[in-house]
């Protein structure tokens, strides 16, 4: 994985510095809560609803298992001894101090992270395919690209401020497990008929309360020319956008606005301006880059066979663990879903043993996911079963993998200040209600994501279960939504109808989904059934 | 009843207006009538307390006070999802008061 | 530690006023875009948030002052607006106005703003910190200053 040089060091080093003069200001009273917002927001400090909360990046959802123990250690140090995995393959701690945030990022850098632009009106941290440098179904490892984009976009003086957020997404495979077209900004590597590598671009999506999903703008961008690209789409935006809502300035309204073939026009027109300028990157640096990202030391000569004689470890290894690209390895998906605990919370003592696990068998790579699970991408076979042993030692064996367990859930009102509803608890109760595991195993692949109100941070628009929670005259209510996908056939969840509270939400989602189990064809998803019989298929079963 | 809350600003911790000062503790609320917005400016540029505001609350039945919106009930008690982390980890009953 | 750092100008300790320009200050009044293009005469021109910049293409051998306001410091339009005018090839004054933060202000010298009148005083002890803050840049802007990726390959930089 990439390491810093003392270029990347100091500048990381000179934002924490930064920090800790604006944090110095606010606290002395040089700057109103107003003026200072916006500045830490730029740095992942929020206030939320019990303290304030800080947002760490995981570049690309890559790190290792030094950066885990320095996760483990701010989670006991600085917070209350655990972290939440978000579905943007960050990490966030709940109960942080303001005097003492600089001290956190400080610690951070030590070991080559930080907080640089994990939320404000800025360019977030670029997520991908968790499965990168493993998956036996990419091109080529996308991170390499990703980790070029971080630095491209670090610190962008021309876009200090955007109109709003802008998330951008890489991957190397038909498959999309980055739920892609739901970004601003979404990258696909792909080959052409004459074996070149470039991207497909796709523009312009976004969840929030009025979901879009991304265009394709450009079938083919040679790679080299991505920052050119990149800044015309930016400037685009920035120069064209609304300013008078926040509601309506993430970029998917301004290209809805215009239209697709004149953003289009516009965004082509800026970059051949741009490509003229040459101020892309050359292939030296990406080359130095993708140095970092050469695959680890594969042995050759494994065993493909695994014991499975254990009968619970044989079902562990049908559900969380899946093909690797060398022989003999495999990828292990870490479940954060244990039934009826916090989707995406994980104690210190867990990232701590999740950091052994990936120094001892994973040559010390840890993914994470924006399903808020946790990877370990090269395990080899014949170790599977001491690590499903550790794991589920400590909690961590859940085989839930894309189950009806398997739920996304933003912190909802029992942490966002945000939120109109929680969301926690009614994971922990359709988790509970199916927790046998027969059961799921016979439903299959089923998406419940839940978000407490309208920013979607929980995904429900992508949910092919959704949910979403609403303030109904000052109590809490739930929305469900049917057929939405994050996959390569991204699609929009509708609502089936009038609300729910929080005990007729769960039974309205196993209403849903024993009619999905009444109708379905052989081998049908969930999503399939519902793609096939549509709302009405559904509508009275649920409703009545 | 108004009541006024906020964060502490330097450690972010939810605070209810005693009447002199802050206190973590949403059974100190003290009504402040129509006093809210001279109290919150006075304190806000005292940079005691981080983004106060009013809220309409209620006596509790059961002894304290009662904020009417969910969200500040959660404030004052603490994550519904994890009762250890609340100011009554003790207490398993708790947390029905927030719903 | 940026080595040559970043000096404020001397009239900036004296007046208030932030100019780094060595040049005559422009005395006349900035006038709206569309004044400023229907009048002949006229060398300073306000730049509003909306305002397309690259209208002033035609005309821009008379300017010699540009004014960019920004109404608010989250309005960011004026950063593109600065650095598309130094694309141009403009080297007159750009002047930043409105609501600036002085945590801003080295974005706003990387697009090519050289002057600052905000509606609220700079602190210049903070301006000073700012502006040397960081001893790189990860990209290029308007400012010239040499990207990491090129004193990464010193061999293919020319400068």
């Amino acid at each position: 994985m990439y390491r810093y040089d003392n270029y990347d060091k100091a500048m990381v080093d000179a934002r924490v510095a930064e920090f800790r003069d604006q944090t110095r200001r606010r606290v002395e009273g040089h700057l109103t809560d107003d003026q200072f917002k916006p500045l830490r927001l730029k740095n992942g400090l929020y206030l939320q609803l019990h303290a304030y909360m800080l947002r760490v990046a995981i570049p690309y959802g890559t790190f290792n298992s030094t950066q885990m123990r320095k996760l483990a250690h701010i989670a006991r140090k600085y917070d209350r001894g655990y972290g939440h995995f978000t579905t943007r393959q960050n990490i966030q701690y709940n109960w942080i101090k303001l005097e003492e945030a600089p001290d956190i990022l400080a610690e951070l850098a030590e070991v080559e992270m930080h907080a640089i632009q994990t939320s404000g009106e800025s360019i977030r941290n670029i997520s991908a395919d968790q499965y990168a440098g493993a998956a036996a179904d990419e091109i080529m490892d996308p991170r390499p690209w990703a980790e070029m984009i971080r630095q491209m976009t670090t610190f962008m003086p021309e876009f200090s401020y955007l109109p709003r957020k802008f998330k951008i997404a890489v991957i190397a495979s038909e498959a999309d497990r980055a739920a892609l077209r739901w970004h601003d900004f979404a990258l696909r590597l792909v080959k052409n008929d004459a074996g070149e590598v470039g991207f497909q671009v796709f523009a312009g999506g976004g969840m929030g309360r009025t979901p879009f999903i991304a265009y394709e703008i450009r079938d083919f961008l040679p790679t080299g020319q991505i920052l050119s690209y990149l800044q015309a789409v930016l400037r685009t935006w920035n120069r064209n956008a609304r300013r008078d809502n926040i509601h309506k300035q993430r970029m998917k309204i301004l290209v809805h606005e215009l239209g697709e073939e004149e953003f289009r026009r516009q965004v082509e027109e800026e970059f051949q301006h741009f490509l003229a300028m040459g101020e892309d990157f050359p292939q030296a640096e990406y080359d130095r880059i993708a140095a970092y990202f050469t695959p680890p030391p594969f042995e050759s000569g494994l065993s493909e066979e695994v014991d499975r004689s254990d009968p619970d470890f044989a079902i562990w290894l049908d559900r969380q663990v899946v093909a690797h690209k060398a022989p003999g390895y495999a990828i292990v998906n870490i479940s954060l879903k244990p039934i009826g605990q916090i989707p995406g919370d994980i104690s210190a003592d867990q990232m701590d043993l999740v950091a052994d696990l990936a120094e001892r068998y994973s040559f010390d790579e840890i993914r994470a996911t924006h399903a808020q699970n946790l990877v370990l991408p090269h395990v080899r076979k014949r170790d599977l079963y001491a690590v499903w042993t550790a794991l589920n030692e400590a909690g961590l064996g859940e085989a839930n993998l894309d189950l009806v367990t398997d739920i996304i859930a933003c912190p909802g009102l029992d942490y966002c200040s945000l939120a109109n509803a929680r969301s926690i608890p009614v994971a922990q109760k359709i988790a509970e209600r199916f927790a046998d595991q027969d059961r799921q195993r016979d439903l299959g692949e089923l998406k419940i994501k839940i978000s407490g109100c309208i920013n979607a941070c929980g995904h429900h628009h992508a949910g092919n279960i959704g949910i979403l929670g609403v303030d109904r005259k000052g109590s809490e209510s739930y929305q469900l939504l049917l057929g939405g996908s994050g996959d390569e056939v991204t699609s929009q969840a509708k609502i089936t109808g009038p609300g729910f509270d929080e005990a007729g939400i769960v039974d309205a989602v196993e209403r849903a989904v024993e009619q999905y189990r009444r109708i379905r064809q052989p081998g049908e998803r969930f999503v399939d059934t519902y793609r096939r019989v549509g709302m009405e298929g559904f509508k009275e079963a649920i409703y009545g | 009843m108004k009541i006024l809350t906020g964060n502490d600003l330097k450690n972010g911790r939810v605070v209810w207006w005693d009447g002199t000062g802050w206190s973590i503790h949403i059974e100190d609320a003290v009504d402040v009538g129509d006093q809210a917005d001279a109290i919150l400016a006075r304190e806000d540029a005292a940079r005691r307390v981080n983004g106060g505001y009013a809220i309409d609350a209620e006596p509790d039945p059961a002894g304290g006070v009662r904020p009417a919106h969910i969200k500040d009930r959660i404030r004052a008690y603490g994550p519904t999802v994890r009762p250890d982390l609340t100011l009554k980890p003790a207490d398993p009953t708790a947390g029905n008061w927030v719903i | 530690m940026a080595d040559s750092g970043n000096p404020l100008p001397q009239a900036a300790q004296d007046t208030g006023a932030l100019r780094f320009r060595d040049d005559a200050v422009p005395d006349e009044p900035a006038v709206s875009l569309d004044a400023f293009l229907d009048q002949a005469n006229s060398f300073s021109v306000r730049i509003e948030a909306g305002d397309d910049v690259r209208r002033l293409g035609p005309v821009l051998d008379r300017v010699r002052l540009v004014e960019i306001d920004f109404p608010k410091f989250r309005d960011g339009r004026g950063f593109s607006s600065a650095r598309i005018l130094r694309e141009m090839g403009y080297t007159g004054e750009i002047k930043a106005t409105g609501d600036v933060l002085v945590d801003l202000v080295w974005f706003m010298r990387r697009c090519g703003f050289d002057s600052f009148a905000p509606d609220m005083p700079l602190n210049l002890a903070d301006v000073e910190a700012a502006l040397n803050r960081y001893p790189h840049v990860y990209q290029e802007a308007a400012d010239g200053a040499v990207p990491i990726w090129k004193l990464r390959h010193p061999d293919l930089a020319n400068g």
